[in-house]
């Protein structure tokens, strides 16, 4: 056979390429306030081209990491390295660095023309470069037709483009984005994500977004760390946490998740064998690594993955549960269906409404079965 | 079965039910709009009657008195209407009071020196003022408030006791010569006392309330993070400052200047009790006029034409509120 059909080796992503050098390095940095840790001994390592986020809820620490990053803070311990210089120290004016506020922080004095150009100035750039440069920028974001107006004459989403143009102008080597769609509402917020990946794909520019909204963070990064009490809980692409979710943190945090406790019966090839108390039953969950038999477990079940029939005639067993749906959750294209099982247990379970409503599915007080393979549920750490 | 004339009754009252209703909502409405016309007519009459009575009565008094001749008698200036026969109303408008100002030196060059010591002082008083303001409005939420009291704490003491106390300052055996001659800085006291300096120093302290209070609150409400936003495009701290904050706090130190500005040009007591006898101000030439002098005409005109003078930057001053105040109101919305 020819080799040339044989499809080229899929490319590495530069975090799994061991000859990749990280673009932006964090060793160990702390930062206190007293003697509240914000950032507690973080290390993370970000490469040329990614959209990154560092997700967590307010107070998590993913704030003040950013704002590390961009110099507004000095870190209390440890070290910043950005395409490999050391930058702990360094104002924020010598950082090959900009950042986009969460407030847009636009000069209100000046016109869009002026707060693009800004920058610029300050750099003492040829005033027909800095023209052409803030042109370029505008027309990027869509607001060339706005120069002239004040940051007060326009919408939220459209301040929030200029803040963005003012941050790119620059060509900073890495741009932050501190909650930078958080004061747009729904259906705008969807469509800038996606505008905003598509520059970022178009640019190259290095992005560290700061989010609190999972879908954000999922929808936008190539990689995300999801942070809680100034530690990091987990990093890695959108579709790893949310399959792996290394703790029940992550597990309840990234999407919705049934944690289920239990104890450690066996261990069968690559599947685990539980017993779960609560409800009364044998689960088989796919899990590489044996574990002691009487060990305490936790097992995440996502909603979706856990299937759900009116047949009750099948006998309870492995991964196969009897209940009644107590709630059902309406959204339009799913169904959330809260079903009480034997031992009293809640167990959320969720239905695509493929069918229109002359076929509605379980209603309530129904007797339901549920059951799920062992390969989707997930052995979590802690 | 219902009863058929059951109806009609039932919905006469209905009827009338509604249209006593319909009527009470009426009125209270009417009411209502009297009320709140009422309302804001009073609110607009207080300070209106206000201007009437306590600025325009007196001043329309001192324009007259301006045009009138000076004698000696009670009142000492004569009046400018009388009458004459019989149904005739003689007008005598005098103007030379207004042309003795235009003749005699001393008058122009005392109002010169007058907006000549006002202006010197605003800056000074900017100068001082500013940096107080960017501190204050810095400073941490309970630091702030008590830096704002000792801002404001000298007012409980009497203005004229606090200029007295700058006597015993700056007098030759007085306070800071006593105190740089012992630290061997200087051989002989300074005569700072009855000099523009004095006047300088008396005017920047006794105003600076007035500079940094308005300033503080433009400051205070500037965003910090438009600062770290000129610092993360390549802007040193102090290029920052002026380009962002300055600009931004422009109506703050209009605001303060003219508070410093305006009531510094009329001043009296200062250049009295701190300034020399050449120190000519316009308030002085006044009370001088009015009292040594008892020519209450000429003294009047002087009035008048300070008045004139301070018009402009008067409505620069009222300009640079309603900017302020518009500013404001779109940052709101």
């Amino acid at each position: 056979m020819a080799l040339a059909d044989r499809p080229a080796r899929p490319r590495l992503d530069p975090w799994q390429d061991v000859n990749v050098e990280p673009f932006v390095r964090i060793e160990g940095v702390t930062r206190t306030y007293g003697d509240v840790y914000a950032v507690d001994n973080v290390s993370l390592e970000i490469y040329r081209g990614e959209f990154f986020s560092l997700l967590g809820s307010s107070g998590c620490g993913k704030t003040t990491l950013l704002r590390m990053l961009a110099g507004f803070e000095q870190p209390t311990d440890g070290k910043l390295f950005i395409d490999g210089v050391d930058v702990t120290g360094v104002p924020p004016y010598e950082r090959p660095v900009n950042m986009m506020f969460q407030s847009y922080a636009l000069f209100p004095h000046m016109n869009v023309e002026k707060n693009v150009a800004f920058g610029l100035k300050q750099e003492r750039l040829p005033r027909q470069e800095i023209r052409d440069r803030v042109a370029a920028a505008l027309d990027l974001v869509k607001m060339d037709a706005y120069g002239r107006r004040k940051p007060d004459q326009l919408s939220g989403g459209q301040q929030q483009r200029v803040a963005l143009a003012r941050a790119l102008v620059k060509r900073p080597k890495l741009l932050l984005l501190d909650e930078p769609l958080g004061a747009l509402d729904k259906k705008l917020r969807e469509h800038t994500q996606f505008e905003l990946v598509n520059i970022q794909e178009k640019l190259g520019i290095t992005f560290i977004m700061v989010t609190h909204d999972q879908e954000e963070a999922m929808t936008m990064s190539t990689r995300m760390a999801v942070m809680n009490e100034g530690l990091i809980v987990q990093v890695g692409t959108p579709a790893y946490i949310y399959e792996y979710p290394a703790t029940r943190f992550i597990a309840e945090f990234v999407g919705a998740a049934n944690v289920l406790e239990g104890r450690v019966l066996g261990t069968e090839d690559d599947l685990l064998r539980i017993y779960c108390e609560e409800l009364n039953a044998e689960l088989l969950i796919q899990h590489n690594r044996p574990m002691e038999p009487g060990a305490p477990v936790a097992v995440s079940l996502r909603p979706e993955k856990v299937l759900m029939t009116e047949r009750t005639d099948l006998e309870p067993g492995v991964n196969r549960i009897h209940g009644t749906v107590a709630e059902i959750g309406y959204l339009g294209d799913i169904s959330i269906y809260h079903v009480r099982t034997a031992g009293g247990r809640m167990v959320q379970a969720q239905l695509t409404n493929r069918n229109r409503v002359e076929n509605p599915g379980p209603t309530w007080d129904q007797a339901v079965t549920l059951h799920w393979m062992p390969a989707n549920g997930v052995v979590l750490e802690a | 079965m219902r009863d058929p004339t059951a109806a009609p009754q039932y919905q006469g009252l209905l009827v009338r039910v509604w249209r006593w209703l319909a009527g009470l909502v009426f009125w209270s409405r009417v009411q209502g709009i009297a009320r709140t016309l009422r309302g804001r007519m009073l609110v607009a009459l207080v300070p209106t009657l206000w201007l009437l009575l306590f600025f325009l009565v007196p001043f329309l008094l001192v324009f007259k008195i301006s045009l009138a001749e000076s004698v000696l008698a009670q009142p000492p200036f004569t009046a400018i209407m009388h009458w004459s026969g019989e149904a005739l109303l003689e007008l005598r408008l005098n103007l030379a009071n207004y042309l003795l100002l235009l003749e005699d030196t001393l008058y122009i060059s005392a109002y010169l020196n007058s907006i000549r010591i006002a202006a010197i002082s605003s800056v000074f008083t900017l100068l001082v003022g500013y940096p107080m303001a960017l501190g204050i409005a810095r400073a941490r939420n309970t630091a702030r408030l008590i830096l704002l009291m000792l801002v404001i704490l000298p007012f409980w003491t009497s203005f004229l006791i606090r200029v007295y106390a700058w006597i015993g300052i700056l007098k030759n055996n007085g306070l800071l010569n006593n105190l740089l001659l012992t630290l061997g800085l200087i051989k002989q006291p300074l005569p700072m006392l009855h000099s523009d300096f004095a006047v300088f120093v008396g005017i920047v302290y006794s105003y600076l309330p007035f500079m940094v209070l308005p300033l503080y609150s433009t400051l205070v409400k500037i965003d910090q993070s438009l600062i770290e936003a000129a610092e993360d495009l390549g802007c040193r701290p102090l290029s920052a400052f002026w380009k962002v904050i300055f600009p931004l706090s422009l109506p703050g130190v209009t605001a303060g200047t003219m508070l410093v500005f305006i009531p510094a040009v009329g001043e009296f007591v200062i250049p009295d009790l701190l300034g020399g006898p050449d120190s000519l101000m316009i308030g002085k030439i006044l009370w001088s006029e009015f009292f040594t002098n008892r020519d209450w005409p000429v003294a009047s005109a002087i009035a008048v034409v300070m008045l004139l003078f301070l018009v402009v930057p008067m409505v620069i001053f009222q300009r640079s509120q309603e900017k302020a105040l518009d500013e404001d109101g779109r940052g709101r919305r």
